[in-house]
């Protein structure tokens, strides 16, 4: 069995963000998509921390506390805005959410 | 080998054992407590004074009908409980009963491990089990379960903050994560951190009342409004899983502010040369005595005090302890800048 | 050895929760794959010698950001499906086939770095694993080197809290 080299968190870390760009571009759920942001930012993290262990520099794991504080914010106002679109709309589908559509 | 498997699923062996004979010995306690206080005698039937009632009571929720109720989403409602007892279970990987011991001519560490993460640890594993309360209540599909679980999950969140808060101070004053470390710089400093931190002690058990949803905060399951709130559906073993937990919940904060506030396995007045025979009493006793001792705390309290309501129990979380909270944090800091440099 | 039988594992447990999150048909089966998913990575984070990181991911993402959606999807108690809707205007055989060109984009990056991994094989000075300091090293390049970005994540932090609050109010 092949040593586990950085190589193979980009790749698990690859598939990870595939997986969460499919949910982003064929679900129709807002909820799901913004699950599938979450999971695209997970990738990314797990990309820093393996070249931040691989470096031997923490800069990498201080960029991913950044990207979960950026992360948190996303999903209070992304919820809050689903909220209140909810309230207006009775709807979460992201096709009727269409007002401003040209 | 032995150090590294053998030794650890002994420890974890006897963790389980004992943590489950005490949670049902609680329940006995509690009952007695409750009685003495409103002076009745208790349970007195099952064995002289009651002492083989927990063991009755365990055979009575085994052999109780299951029900699951018929439109409940039946694989949540299954794993809610169980969402809930691992995470209070499991947070007992990092509490230290005692320092390191000679058993057979081997040291061994009267911990099962030594996080360098381990208060955080303890925070976190707290977090996963809100997930069993709003999911038992969702899954149940019924409408006093949601309410209660939904309270429930905003009381825990609110007053998870306050508790985080006082960890910080808590870690302040002993420039460590590590359970042990925080245990040994009481030792270092020659005084518990009960004396150092009062407010932080304060705000913390507070919480820890909120958290285990005991009395004066225990709306989620108030029986005049909710019934028994998120799990009035429950019966038989699930039902059991949810009251193991959350008298585990109850063992797991009072052991926490044990390690944290009153020196953990450490005698009392660590550092008083004459007072020295206390330390022929093992330290795991020591740490059993504090740990009953603020059990009982909860117990006295559930017998004195009544109910808070919804809208007061959210504005002394949010607008007494975590201001509170943070000015503790704000002073340690500067005390600990001035007298540092 | 261990390292690989616990990569793959986990690596295998975090790709397949994923593609539950996204194929699941109730909301409230996507969130718990999702807490799933994030404790696995979590996991992996340990793996990788970042303990704190491990912590605060379950504490941020598993203890608060999921609850969050919990709560809303049970605020948003969907009378129909959200799937039923059905939209002329839109291709979803375009966006699996834009994701397709990522898959094959990856797939080459794993080709090209399985035949040349020469470059990146000798790591320079890695962090051991059991790195004892590991919560100093964050903190210490958090608070001194990353100053400033650290306190302009709390100002998004404030800003976003302060949104979300206005967002959620009955009257907008």
């Amino acid at each position: 069995m092949t040593p586990i080299t950085p190589v193979h968190y980009i790749v698990l870390s690859a598939a990870l963000f595939t997986i969460g760009v499919i949910g982003v571009l064929v679900r129709r759920n807002v909820i799901v998509i913004l699950m599938s942001i979450e999971l695209i930012l997970n990738a990314v993290n797990i990309n820093l921390i393996a070249f931040s262990r691989q470096l031997g520099d923490p800069v990498g794991q201080v960029f991913a506390i950044f990207i979960i504080c950026v992360a948190a914010a996303e999903a209070a106002v992304g919820l809050g805005i689903i909220l209140a679109f909810y309230r207006n709309k009775e709807t979460v589908n992201i096709d009727e959410m269409s007002l401003m559509r040209w | 080998m032995i150090d590294l498997i053998v030794l650890p699923l002994i420890k974890i062996v006897f963790v389980l054992t004992g943590v489950l004979i005490t949670v049902m010995y609680l329940v006995l306690l509690e009952r007695k407590v409750q009685a003495w206080v409103q002076a009745r005698l208790g349970p007195m039937r099952v064995g002289p004074h009651g002492v083989l009632q927990p063991i009755a009571d365990v055979v009575k929720l085994f052999v109780k009908e299951d029900v699951t109720p018929a439109r409940a989403e039946k694989w949540v409602f299954t794993a809610a409980p169980i969402i809930v007892l691992v995470p209070a279970l499991i947070a007992f990987a990092v509490i230290p009963f005692g320092p390191e011991v000679n058993l057979f001519g081997r040291p061994v560490p009267l911990y099962i491990t030594d996080l360098n993460v381990g208060l955080l640890y303890i925070v976190s594993v707290a977090a996963i089990g809100v997930y069993g309360i709003i999911l038992g209540g969702w899954a149940s599909n019924s409408k006093y379960p949601l309410l209660g679980s939904l309270r429930s999950s905003a009381q825990l969140i609110s007053y998870e903050l306050a508790v985080t808060l006082t960890f910080v101070s808590v870690i302040l004053a002993a420039g460590s994560l590590s359970m042990v470390e925080i245990v040994e710089a009481q030792r270092n400093n020659g005084i518990w951190f009960a004396f150092v931190q009062p407010v932080a002690l304060f705000i913390y058990f507070v919480g820890a009342l909120a958290e285990t949803n005991r009395n004066p905060f225990d709306l989620p399951e108030a029986e005049s409004e909710l019934v028994a709130g998120f799990h009035t559906e429950y019966s038989g073993m699930r039902f059991a899983l949810f009251f193991l937990a959350e008298y585990t919940n109850m063992i797991v904060v009072s052991a926490v502010a044990t390690t944290l506030f009153f020196g953990g396995w450490l005698r009392p007045f660590p550092n008083v040369e004459w007072l020295s025979f206390l330390g022929l009493v093992p330290p795991w006793i020591w740490f059993t005595l504090k740990t009953f001792a603020l059990l009982y705390l909860f117990l006295w309290i559930r017998a004195t005090l009544p109910r808070y309501r919804y809208d007061q129990l959210m504005q002394l979380g949010w607008k007494w302890l975590i201001p509170l909270a943070i000015a503790n944090i704000i002073v340690t800091a500067a005390v600990k800048v001035v007298l540092g440099s | 050895m261990g390292e690989a039988i616990a990569f793959y594992t986990l690596a295998a447990l975090i790709l397949g929760f994923a593609v539950l999150v996204i194929t699941a048909r109730n909301t409230v089966h996507s969130v718990l794959f999702l807490v799933a998913n994030f404790l696995f990575v979590a996991a992996l984070y340990v793996l990788l010698g970042a303990q704190f990181l491990a912590v605060i991911q379950v504490i941020v993402y598993a203890g608060g950001i999921v609850v969050l959606y919990l709560f809303v999807v049970m605020l948003v108690n969907l009378k129909r499906p959200p799937e039923a809707h059905r939209d002329r205007r839109r291709k979803a055989g375009l966006g699996l086939a834009f994701s397709l060109v990522i898959l094959a984009e990856v797939v080459a990056i794993a080709v090209f770095g399985l035949v040349q991994p020469a470059h990146l094989a000798a790591p320079k000075a890695p962090l051991p694993p059991e790195a004892a300091d590991n919560v100093q090293q964050v903190g210490w390049a958090l608070y001194t080197q990353y100053l400033v970005p650290f306190e302009v994540a709390s100002m998004l932090l404030l800003v976003a809290m302060v949104g979300a609050i206005v967002l959620a109010r009955r009257e907008l």
